[in-house]
């Protein structure tokens, strides 16, 4: 039996799942520490179920922490920044548009040093180990314990990073270090910046983490805790505390996962109707597709894997005007300010049981309202959201979930049909809980004394590896993904190979260490 | 005279992706090499065409190399230093102004750095008054003026000089020379004098207009108004087409990133269809089977809701866009022009003929 829980902006919702069977599901406000709200959602949850807490084997915790942590620059611990390049990248140094309060709060003490490689794997420079030990000594006088590591075109070589880190851990041995090639994709400063917000988050993610135990242990939980990944995958809190960012967009991705589980359909759009936004996105073969262009997190670019999320502002809570929906909403104070809670602001809660789609508060107090043209336009700009998602003009199936999904009727412009499934208010808490542990392999090859086939073999191989020692069942596990692009103008045969392997969590042998 | 720094650089950028058609490469490198540059050493001095004396040494200065190269080995900010000087050393004189190859893309701002770290003027001018994917193709080129003798440095302190007797050897030598530094190279090249300039070698104005277009889609965005319907205004544009994208087919062949995109048209375009056919830029736009744009006018895919300009890249099914077609600068229209970048150059056996012809209001 494990528990999933998703922190969402407005709810923290829970779910106690059986194998395939959901047991019992709870919402709860989320709190401003959070960690409160999850502890409150999971005493629901056990207090609804009657199941014993010592029955839970596992917990799956998909949390906004991370997130709001860099979007509020709050509890970021100061960063040393190391970048491998010299003499190349000085003229745009680490941290160039970070947005100043941004860059204040992790200190932004940047270095450019001897490193890196040429796209064709030449050395752009020999890594110095006098230079790295003097800004290692440098940032011990700082009292500087987390350092992000760059270097130029790791993600084909990345022998730089790993050179530069031995040498800093050897004068720093209590420093935690990101290395960015672990982190993100070719681009420099984007994966940099991704990085930098990996290594801001560490002594949080460990502050985090110790919280999450301690709340579990009150509760009478003594189960391993997991994290949910923005790739919809599990990794286990030890892998957490070195990848914290890997949690970013963790939320869309479990609602789409959950939508997944309930109805059964692997392809298809999933519209995530919320409180005050709907976040829309495609599955693909059971997964969220990624975004494949920079994604801005607190006004910084990165370019680490993202679900590709389309946004708009209607929600539940959303305020009605005339035939015009949001972006404005009432938020968490739906159940005090909605006309059918006695409140004073139309909502688009309201219009849904005035026309009859949800029983929620006194019908009677929008009796009469013609809720019509708002709906209708509620219905065309969500049908227009999923059309831009598309990758072509087939009508494809709709899955909607969340508790705004009662906005929605049975038919959907452009959807060859509209499934809501059951318990979908707390699709996103399922697919925190029904998650799987996964491996990925993502390299340069030269085709030099190899070929294409033989290359991928071994990388799906290879993957698969990666999701057992992650925690994977063997006999289970299967290569979900494989993309295999040429590099365009580069001299010689290289190609550029991500395999991906999923496998269920293997509930006999949990407590190995999970990642991705 | 006018000095122009981070913000001018900000609206530069988005007029310069504007001018770009499609193609040009990412400004936002650019963009941030500039605004970085303008921070270290001041903000740059930009100077008019007629402001030029006749005796100044103009030249002008880009980054060549492959785009995915261009994002991760960044520049050390000097090379440019030693192209400008090995050309100077070169020719037996220090160049005294530096210019734009091309207004659109990522070379639209490159001579920034170029300009803020020399400290020596920017004259408001490039060569295409858009963006071309090949050396030969600027408008100095039809004004007797050669590409050669063109430096290109990397960030190690290498630097070398070519002096060719043609532009294909150009181009082969320069691409060599450019993988061999890491795929990426500063380059300095069209060597004029003022009075080259003044006689129209450069098309004037055009980074001030990409500046321009950027503010008019800033401002009228801000004021809820119509940016396409400004840029339109400026630009002396057609509005060709406004719809949704259904179809986006590439290909790749022979060193062109090709494409065909079609566009179902809504509004007072319902019922009706445009297709581009895309080679790194824009280059023909057909409505209901009947050319309505073509190379080497300018064809704008922007974004119908905020104005934003669509590159070629990021075009994909579902994008609801607006297609402008904008006359291209006069020296393009010539008989010698179209040689140079008519739609027969680039494998379209079709007859120029202008926007506004094609197109009338």
């Amino acid at each position: 039996m494990r528990i999933g829980v998703d922190v969402g902006g407005t709810n923290t919702d829970a779910v106690l799942v059986d194998g395939r069977d959901v047991l019992a599901e709870a919402k709860t406000p989320t709190t401003p520490d959070v960690t409160g709200g999850i502890s409150s959602a999971i005493r629901a949850l056990v207090a609804s179920s009657n199941v014993a807490a010592s029955h839970v084997q596992a917990v799956m915790i998909g949390t906004t922490h991370f997130t709001n942590a860099v979007v509020e620059a709050r509890r970021l611990a100061p960063t040393g920044v190391i970048r491998l390049g010299l003499p190349a990248t000085e003229a745009l140094p680490p941290m160039v548009a970070w947005p100043t309060a941004l860059r204040k709060a992790v200190g932004g003490d940047v270095r450019i040093c001897h490193g890196g490689h040429e796209f064709d794997g030449r050395r752009i420079s020999a890594v110095d180990p006098d230079e790295l030990k003097r800004v290692a000594a440098d940032f011990a006088t700082k009292g500087i314990s987390t350092v992000a590591i760059s270097s130029v075109f790791s993600p084909v070589n990345a022998e730089a990073e790993q050179e530069a880190a031995a040498l800093i851990a050897q004068e720093l041995p209590a420093a935690a270090i990101s290395l960015s090639h672990e982190i993100g994709r070719i681009g420099l400063l984007e994966r940099e910046n991704a990085t930098i917000m990996n290594a801001c988050l560490r002594e949080l993610a460990s502050q985090i983490v110790a919280a999450f135990h301690a709340a579990l242990a009150e509760l009478g939980i003594d189960a391993p805790v997991y994290l949910s990944q923005n790739d919809g995958t599990l990794m286990a809190v030890d892998y957490a505390e070195r990848y914290p960012v890997a949690t970013f967009a963790s939320g869309p991705t479990n609602s789409m996962r959950g939508a997944a589980f309930l109805s059964g359909l692997g392809d298809c759009a999933v519209v995530d109707i919320g409180g005050t936004t709907s976040d829309v996105g495609i599955l693909q073969h059971g997964f969220p597709r990624e975004a494949a262009v920079a994604v801005e997190i607190g006004g910084v670019r990165t370019n680490f894997r993202m679900p590709d999320v389309l946004s708009l502002g209607i929600g539940g809570g959303s305020h009605v005007d005339g035939a015009d929906v949001g972006p404005q909403s009432v938020g968490y104070e739906l159940t005090s300010r909605a006309l059918v809670f006695g409140g004073d602001v139309l909502t688009a809660t309201d219009l849904a049981v005035a026309a009859g789609l949800a029983e929620i508060g006194d019908p009677e107090r929008v009796a009469g309202l013609d809720a019509e043209p708002a709906l209708a336009r509620i219905e065309e700009r969500i049908a227009e959201t999923v059309d831009r998602m598309k990758t072509s003009a087939d009508p494809i199936p709709v899955v909607v979930v969340g508790g705004g999904s009662i906005l929605l009727r049975d038919t959907l412009l452009g959807a060859s049909e509209l499934v809501r499934p059951q318990r979908f208010a707390v699709a996103n808490a399922i697919g925190a809980a029904i998650a799987q542990v996964g491996g990925e392999v993502d390299k340069v090859v030269a085709l030099e004394d190899t070929t294409r086939a033989a290359a991928i073999e071994e990388a799906k191989a290879e993957a698969v590896e990666k999701a057992v020692a992650a925690g994977a069942e063997r006999s289970g596990v299967r290569v979900v993904d494989v993309e295999d692009v040429p590099i365009a103008y580069l001299a010689g045969d290289a190609t550029r190979i991500r395999v991906k392997a999923i496998g269920d969590l293997d509930l006999g042998r949990v407590g190995v260490a999970a990642g991705g | 005279m006018r000095l122009v720094g981070e913000a001018e650089l900000e609206d530069i950028a988005v007029g310069a992706a504007i001018l770009g058609t499609g193609g040009g490469g990412d400004p936002y490198i650019g963009k941030l090499l500039a605004q970085e540059a303008v921070r270290r050493y001041g903000p740059v001095q930009m100077v008019t065409v007629d402001e030029v004396p006749d005796d100044a040494f103009v030249v002008p200065s880009a980054m060549m190399g492959a785009p995915t190269v261009m994002i991760e080995k960044l520049p050390r900010g000097t090379e440019v230093i030693n192209a400008f000087k090995a050309l100077g050393g070169y020719m037996g004189r220090e160049p005294t102004h530096t210019t734009s190859i091309e207004a659109g893309g990522l070379n639209s701002t490159t001579p920034f750095v170029v300009a803020a770290q020399l400290g020596i003027p920017l004259v408001d001018a490039d060569g295409m008054g858009r963006a071309f994917p090949e050396i030969q193709m600027i408008v100095a080129t039809m004004h007797g003026v050669s590409a050669t003798p063109m430096t290109l440095a990397d960030e190690k302190g290498n630097s070398a000089v070519i002096d060719t007797i043609d532009n294909s050897w150009t181009e082969r030598l320069a691409r060599t020379l450019t993988v061999d530094f890491g795929a990426t190279s500063m380059i300095a090249l069209y060597p004029m004098t003022g009075k080259q300039v003044k006689a129209g070698a450069f098309i004037a104005g055009t980074i001030g207009l990409a500046e321009e277009l950027g503010r008019l889609v800033r401002e009228t965005r801000a004021a809820h108004g119509d940016p396409v319907g400004a840029v339109v205004e400026r630009l002396n544009a057609r509005r060709l087409f406004g719809g949704k994208v259904v179809d986006v087919a590439r290909r790749t062949e022979a060193g062109w990133a090709k494409a065909e995109v079609r566009i179902e048209g809504s509004g007072e375009d319902a019922g009706s269809s445009l297709v581009l056919q895309i080679q790194n830029e824009h280059l023909v736009a057909i409505r209901n089977g009947e050319i309505v744009c073509s190379v080497p006018d300018l064809i704008v895919v922007m974004d119908a809701e905020n104005g934003g300009p669509i590159t070629t890249e990021e075009l994909r099914y579902g994008f609801r866009v607006v297609v402008i077609g904008a006359p291209c600068a006069p020296d393009w229209r010539t008989e010698e022009g179209l040689a140079l970048v008519g739609p027969r150059y680039f494998g379209y056996d079709i007859d120029f003929v202008p926007v506004e012809e094609r197109f009338p209001r």
